[in-house]
C-alpha cells in the first residue's frame, strides 16, 4: 500500500447525498478478478451514456475537473454494498482523498486499507469547500495527514480528526495482515483455549 | 460483574488482543465466501505465499452471477471465469464449496442459517454487506471488504474498532397483513439510512419476540440499510427450535449444552446501550418505496411525497433527483403506480416463508398481462421444499416465472436485469439507481405486496386481499 503523507490536488465537487457504491462502481464491472483497472468504470452510469459516450454535464467530464485527485462529497458517501471495488476504482482513477460530512462505515474502512484518506468535516465546512470548488476553476486543496489539516491557497485551514492508529498505518503504508501476524502466539493460544 | 449487552458479551468472548488507540483483534468463527468479493483476496494470499489459516471455518458458495433460467449455461464469459476462479481457489486452499451442482447452493445468507452454520454467539463475516442477516440468531455478523476477506483467510482474525450499541425496541404487535419487511422498511423510512452508522443494533420488544426466525432474518438483513454495522436479536426458543437438527449444529446432548450456553448471551438486566429508539408496531402499514434509497418509503395508503415537504435543502434535492429518476409526480397515490416487472427473491425475502406468503396471494389469481413476474428461491433447498409443497405450481398457474436459486435481479449481475425505464416491485433490499439494471426503477416491498402488485399490475394494499381470502375460507 502506498503511504499517504501530504497531498495536493484539484477538488471535484460531487453534489449529491447518499452516493452509494453501486453508483461508484456499477455491478457489471465487478466481475474482474484483478484489483486494478477499475478507474475507467468509476461512476460509469453518470459518466457515460448507454452507448459509452461521455455525458458532458457530469462533473468528472468537465475539463476543469478532469485531473482532480480530491473528491468532495455530501452526507453518507459510500453507502450500500461492501464492494472494495469502490475504493479501488477511486484510487485507480486517481483520487487519493475523499472529503464529506459523513461516510458509510464499510466504505470508510475500506478506504484506509487502500491508501485513500477519507476526511470528515462539518456540513458548514463542506458547504464552504463546495462553494470554492464550484466557483474557482482549478481549485486545489492540500491535505496534510502529518499535521491533520486541510488547506487551500487562500488561507483556508480546516483541522480534521482521524483515528491515530489508522493515521499511523496510512503514513507508513502498513499492511494489516503483517501487523496481525505479529500476534500469532495470541491467536494460537486463543484457538487452543476453545 | 457489570451488566453487559449481548453485543458486549460476544465481543468480549472473541477479543484476542486489545490496546488503547488501536483496533481490537477479533477472532472470527465463520467466514462465508462468494465469487464476487473473493478473487482478489485469494490472489493476495498467493502473492504473499500465505495459506488459509482455518479452511474448516470457511464456507463458500456461488450466488451473485448464477443464471436462474438455464443455470449451467453461463453465457457471460467473465461471470463464468469468476465462478471457475472460486472453484479453483477453493480446491487450492481446501475450502468447502457449494457450487452449482450442490444441493446446498444458494445465496450465501440463505444457506448459512439453513445448513446450521450460523449459531448464536458466533462471530461471522463475509465480503457482503448483508451479512447482518445472521444477527437474527444472536451472532455478531457483519460485512467486510476484500482486503479484510484476505485478512480473515490468512489470520482467522479481523482488526475492528469497537462499535457503539443501540437498542431498537419495537413494542406491541404487527397488525394483520403487515410483515417483517414492512417493519424494517418503516424503521428506515422513519429514522433514515444513516441513523445507525457506527452502531450495532439490538432489536428488542414484543413485536420482535413474536417474529419467526425467517422474519427476524429479514429485519437483520436490512439493518445495514440503516447504516448499522450489524443487527442482533437475542436467541430464544424460536431460535433453538429452528436450529435443532440442522446439519452443522451440535446434536443430542451437545445441542442441549449449546442451548444452555446460548441462553447466557442475552443482554443483562441493567445493561446500558449508547442509544435507544422505540417504535410502536401497531402504527406500521404495508410499505412501498418511492425513491432511490431504502429510506425513501411510505405507506401503501399514502402518496408520493413532494420534495418541498422535506426539512433540509440536501433532502429536498435528493427527493427531487429521486423522483426525476423514478419518473413519479408528487401526490400520486402509491396504489396508482403501475409496474412492469416483479421480482420475488433475494437474501431479504427469498426464503420458504416468503414464498408461502406470496403463493397465498397468488393462489387462484392471474398475473396481469402487462407484468413479467418471477420467483427466485433463495437456495436449492428452498426451491426443493417449495416444490414439495406445490408452491411452484401455484406460481406457474398464476403466470409467474419459476426460477433456480441465486441473487438474480437483486443486483442483476446475472442475465435477470431491468431494461431502461422498466418499473419493478422487488422484495430485495436496495432501490439504488441502476441497481437492477441501468435506468431501471425499483420499488421495495414485501413478498405479499409484490405478489399482489404482479396480479393487479399496480401496487395494492394487500391487507384488503388478505381479508378477502380469509372471509372466502370462512364461507367455503
Ligand atoms: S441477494 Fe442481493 S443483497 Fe443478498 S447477497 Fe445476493 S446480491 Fe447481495
Amino acid at each position: 500500500m502506498n503511504p499517504f503523507v501530504i497531498h495536493t490536488g484539484v477538488v471535484a465537487p460531487l453534489d449529491r447525498v447518499n452516493v452509494d457504491t453501486d453508483a461508484i462502481i456499477p455491478k457489471q464491472f465487478l466481475k474482474r478478478i484483478e484489483r486494478s483497472g477499475f478507474g475507467q468504470f468509476l461512476f460509469y452510469e453518470w459518466r457515460f451514456t448507454v452507448d459509452g459516450e461521455p455525458i458532458d454535464s457530469f462533473i468528472l467530464n468537465t475539463p476543469a475537473y478532469k485531473e482532480s485527485t480530491v473528491l468532495l462529497a455530501r452526507n453518507n458517501f459510500g453507502c450500500g454494498s461492501s464492494r472494495e471495488h469502490a475504493p479501488w476504482a477511486l484510487l485507480d482513477y486517481g483520487f487519493r482523498c475523499v472529503i464529506a460530512p459523513s461516510f458509510a462505515d464499510i466504505f470508510y474502512n475500506n478506504c484506509f486499507k487502500n491508501g485513500i484518506l477519507p476526511i470528515k468535516l462539518s456540513e458548514e465546512q463542506v458547504d464552504e469547500l463546495f462553494n470554492r470548488a464550484q466557483n474557482k476553476p482549478n481549485y486545489q486543496l492540500t491535505i496534510d495527514l502529518q499535521e491533520q489539516v486541510v488547506r487551500d491557497n487562500d488561507g483556508l485551514s480546516y483541522p480534521f480528526e482521524v483515528d491515530s492508529y489508522r493515521r499511523y498505518c496510512l503514513l507508513n503504508g502498513l499492511d494489516d495482515i503483517g501487523i496481525t501476524l505479529q500476534y500469532e502466539d495470541k491467536i494460537a493460544a486463543y484457538e487452543a483455549s476453545r | 460483574m457489570t451488566a453487559r449487552t449481548m453485543f458486549e458479551k460476544i465481543w468480549d468472548n472473541h477479543v484476542i488482543h486489545e490496546e488503547a488507540g488501536k483496533p481490537s483483534l477479533l477472532y472470527i468463527d465463520l467466514h462465508l465466501v462468494h465469487e464476487v468479493t473473493s478473487p482478489q483476496a485469494f490472489e493476495g494470499l498467493r502473492l504473499a505465499g500465505r495459506r488459509v489459516r482455518r479452511p474448516e471455518l470457511t464456507f463458500a458458495t456461488m450466488d451473485h452471477n448464477v443464471p436462474t433460467a438455464d443455470r449451467f449455461n453461463v453465457k457471460d464469459p467473465i461471470s463464468r471465469q469468476q465462478m471457475e476462479t472460486l472453484t479453483a481457489n477453493c480446491e487450492e486452499f481446501g475450502i468447502t464449496l457449494a457450487d452449482l451442482n450442490s444441493p446446498d447452493q444458494g445465496i450465501v445468507h440463505v444457506i448459512g442459517p439453513e445448513l446450521g452454520l450460523t449459531h448464536p454467539g458466533k462471530t461471522i463475516v463475509c465480503g457482503d454487506s448483508h451479512t447482518s442477516t445472521h444477527g437474527a440468531f444472536g451472532a455478531l455478523a457483519f460485512g467486510i471488504g476484500t482486503s479484510e476477506v484476505e485478512h480473515v483467510l490468512a489470520t482467522q482474525c479481523l482488526q475492528q474498532s469497537k462499535p457503539k450499541t443501540m437498542e431498537v425496541r419495537v413494542n406491541g404487535d404487527l397488525p394483520f397483513g403487515v410483515s417483517a419487511k414492512d417493519l424494517i422498511l418503516a424503521i428506515i423510512a422513519k429514522y433514515g439510512t444513516d441513523f445507525a452508522t457506527g452502531y450495532v443494533v439490538e432489536y428488542t420488544g414484543a413485536a420482535i419476540r413474536s417474529l419467526t426466525m425467517e422474519e427476524r432474518m429479514t429485519v437483520c438483513n436490512m439493518t445495514i440499510e440503516g447504516g448499522a454495522r450489524a443487527g442482533l436479536i437475542a436467541p430464544d426458543q424460536t431460535t433453538f427450535d429452528y436450529l435443532k437438527g440442522k446439519r452443522y449444529v451440535p446434536q443430542g446432548e451437545d445441542f442441549l449444552a449449546a442451548v444452555e450456553a446460548w441462553k447466557e448471551l442475552c443482554t443483562d438486566k441493567g445493561a446500558v446501550f449508547d442509544a435507544c429508539v422505540e417504535i410502536d408496531a401497531a402504527e406500521i402499514a404495508p410499505q412501498v418505496t418511492w425513491g432511490t434509497s431504502p429510506g425513501m418509503g411510505t405507506n401503501i395508503t399514502s402518496t408520493v411525497p413532494s420534495p418541498e415537504s422535506f426539512e433540509t435543502a440536501a433532502q429536498r434535492k435528493a427527493a427531487q433527483d429521486a423522483l426525476a429518476y423514478m419518473d413519479l409526480a408528487p401526490g400520486t397515490p402509491m396504489s396508482e403506480i403501475k409496474i412492469d416487472r416483479v421480482f420475488i427473491g433475494s437474501c431479504t425475502n427469498g426464503r420458504i416463508e416468503d414464498l408461502r406468503k406470496a403463493a397465498e396471494v397468488a393462489k387462484g389469481r392471474k398475473v396481469s398481462p402487462s407484468v413479467h413476474a418471477m420467483v427466485v428461491p433463495g437456495s436449492q433447498a428452498v426451491k426443493q421444499l417449495a416444490e414439495q409443497e406445490g408452491l411452484h405450481l401455484i406460481f406457474q398457474e398464476a403466470g409467474f416465472d419459476w426460477r433456480e436459486s441465486g441473487c438474480s435481479m437483486c443486483l442483476a449481475m446475472n442475465p435477470d436485469i431491468l431494461s431502461e425505464g422498466e418499473r419493478c416491485a422487488s422484495t430485495s433490499n436496495r432501490n439504488f439507481e441502476g441497481r437492477q439494471g441501468r435506468g431501471g426503477r425499483t420499488h421495495l416491498v414485501s413478498p405479499e405486496m409484490a405478489a399482489a402488485a404482479a396480479i393487479a399490475g399496480h401496487f395494492v394494499d394487500v391487507r384488503e386481499w388478505k381479508s378477502e381470502n380469509a372471509s372466502k375460507e370462512v364461507f367455503q
